[in-house]
């Protein structure tokens, strides 16, 4: 097991390392003089000179490059051309709205996908599994910022439950906080939820045809103690990995759905920093988010290996 | 005869019958949207603006006097051509990738399999963002970008699809017979993994119809004078109080659109192989 970690570590710092120089060349190499494209055309030769020495771009690029990446390493990304403040602030501040979010839409959706195909294939073919599968089947179609707007229109501008936007901080307490998260939570959730039902349901589905599910019956388990103790807690493998795989999708929803209640997350910042044209901002922010696409890949493999020995001497 | 053996197959599979209608009508509102549309719309009249449903506008008028059907339209062509072009992208680049590393094998299958990681770890918003960074925004980045984002995934269906063909008889048997790597993968292994390929297709499609609303949502996709889908929701939101039903149409057509791609993709999995459909049925398959 330590050698497969161990191996899958190497691959993910080497691919960590990639992404970062791919980044790099995109926003640094290839624009040719990233002054120029920050400060637009009409900037004076002065203020390109000045912006051009903050950011070093009379080093070579490849010292430029070393440095940017030790910084994550220090917290040192360089200080915000817009902002003046250093990016490794806006970035920890910013999480703080982001983070909790994801979190919470990814509780969300797993706390409504696992019954939902729990009861779905344990009534395979029954109304309730195909209304189920019906109703996910849709959920998966619809755009979460789309759903967003609408219980905007009907829980916020309607029926006035919570706020239809903006963020009071943490230090505002816990409880307006999390009402402020819970729409744009609720609108990521949903397609999740939707294709995590349907993975959960097959997946139940084929393990309830297993041999040890008849054993287990056979010696006087009862149906639900059966399903409970033995067919979910095997289906949830293959729904950890989806889990996994649709993380991505989960950031990318993120940063849409920040933009629909103006949480002052990090998707806001993103596009903040790119109607300024802030680079320094946006590539850090871009290597932030790719870095945790990675990570977490990494954890649903390490967790995949540690419940299913065979993967391990792949 | 071959129209009978259709009709047959869409009456066994009737979510291939519902999505395949479904896409075709979309489809064609976008082709027709090429030649004609009910009312230009790139003519503000703002005397007609936020008219209700009529006879003259069907879906009324949004916030400039536009014809609603006629934007739907036109959004409807957007996002089919950014789709497609995507997807193309993805299987141009992508098939002959997954080919190459499953016949070669070694260090250039884990070389790309690595890079495919890579691009995979980048979700098209990601790319959209850098890319509009340096370019500005546009219809053309949406491409790019949800494209990118498409070739691992395609390289990774052809990879898995090659490496379990490969190892059948006929492939063998067309090795002994003195055929070269090249035609074998052009003749036994392609036709053979070109099911797995359309369905595939059929789902980036549906995923880049949502992505390319997505982008054009918060402004990284179509420009105006251009309608999407996407753009409609975002110039909607702001006024959610007073007309509602301009948020209400581009979200269903989105709906509408995805949901019949997503059948379509279910029933052509059924239809073009039928022994995932009965193990489906026995419970077995993914």
């Amino acid at each position: 097991m330590l050698v497969y970690a161990a191996k899958r570590l190497a691959s993910l710092s080497a691919t960590l390392l990639l992404a970062t120089l791919v980044v790099f060349l995109v926003l640094e190499i290839l624009p040719g003089d990233p002054a120029e494209l920050m400060l637009g055309m009409n900037a004076s030769e002065d203020t390109l000179a000045a912006l051009r020495g903050e950011l070093g771009l009379d080093r070579p690029a490849l010292l430029r490059y070393g440095d940017w990446v030790a910084g994550f390493v220090t917290g040192d990304l360089g200080i915000s051309h817009t902002y003046a403040v250093p990016v490794s602030e806006l970035v920890a501040a910013r999480l703080l709205v982001s983070l909790p979010l994801a979190l919470l839409a990814l509780v969300l959706s797993t706390a409504i996908a696992i019954p939902v195909g729990v009861i779905a294939a344990s009534r395979r073919g029954s109304w309730q599994d195909s209304s189920l599968m019906g109703l996910a089947q849709i959920g998966i179609a619809v755009p979460n910022f789309w759903f967003a707007m609408l219980l905007v229109f009907v829980f916020a501008v309607s029926l006035r439950l919570v706020p239809s936007g903006g963020f009071p901080g943490w230090e505002a307490g816990l409880v307006p906080a999390l009402k402020a998260l819970l729409l744009p939570a609720i609108a990521l959730a949903l397609p999740q939820a939707a294709i995590l039902a349907r993975v959960m349901r097959s997946a139940l589905i084929d393990t309830l045809g297993e041999d040890y599910i008849r054993t287990a019956r056979a010696k006087g388990l009862t149906r639900h103690a059966t399903l409970w103790r033995h067919a979910v807690r095997n289906a949830l493998i293959p729904v950890l990995t989806i889990l996994g795989l649709q993380f991505s999708f989960l950031i990318a929803g993120t940063i849409i759905i920040e933009n629909v209640f103006y949480l002052p997350g990090l998707g806001r910042l993103i596009f903040q920093a790119i109607t300024q044209r802030d680079l320094i901002v946006v590539r850090s922010v871009v290597v932030l988010l790719v870095a945790t696409v990675i990570l977490v890949t990494f954890l649903v493999d390490l967790a995949y290996a540690l419940a299913d020995p065979r993967l391990r001497s792949r | 005869m071959a129209v009978r053996a259709f009709l047959r197959t869409l009456r066994q599979h009737r979510a291939l019958a519902v999505g395949g209608t479904i896409v075709g009508l979309v489809t064609a509102a976008a082709a027709l949207s090429l030649v004609w549309t009910p009312y230009p719309i790139d003519v503000l009249s703002v005397a007609d603006r936020l008219q209700g449903p009529s006879l003259a506008h069907p879906f009324g008028t949004d916030h400039y006097g536009r014809d609603m059907l006629s934007m739907l339209m036109v959004g409807a062509r957007t996002s089919i051509a950014v789709a497609l072009l995507a997807v193309g992208i993805g299987a141009l680049i992508g098939v002959p990738l997954g080919l190459l590393a499953a016949a070669r094998g070694g260090w250039l299958d884990e070389a790309l399999m690595r890079l495919n990681d890579l691009v995979f770890a980048f979700p098209a918003l990601l790319s959209a963002v850098m890319i509009t960074a340096i370019l500005g925004p546009g219809a053309v980045n949406a491409v790019l970008a949800i494209g990118i984002f498409n070739i691992p995934v395609f390289a990774r269906v052809a990879r898995g699809g090659a490496l379990a063909t490969g190892s059948r008889e006929f492939v063998l048997a067309a090795r002994v017979s003195g055929k070269g790597q090249l035609r074998i993968t052009a003749e036994h292994i392609l036709p053979n993994i070109a099911n797995l390929l359309i369905v595939q297709g059929t789902i980036q499609f549906s995923l880049g119809i949502l992505a390319e609303a997505g982008l054009s949502y918060v402004g990284l996709g179509a420009q105006p004078p251009l309608a999407s889908w996407g753009r409609m929701l975002n110039e909607a939101q702001t006024m959610m109080m007073m007309a509602p039903s301009l948020a209400l149409y581009p979200g269903l057509a989105i709906v509408l659109t995805v949901l019949g791609l997503n059948l379509m993709g279910d029933g052509l999995r059924d239809a073009l192989d039928p022994r995932l459909k009965r193990r489906r049925s026995q419970g077995m398959a993914p």
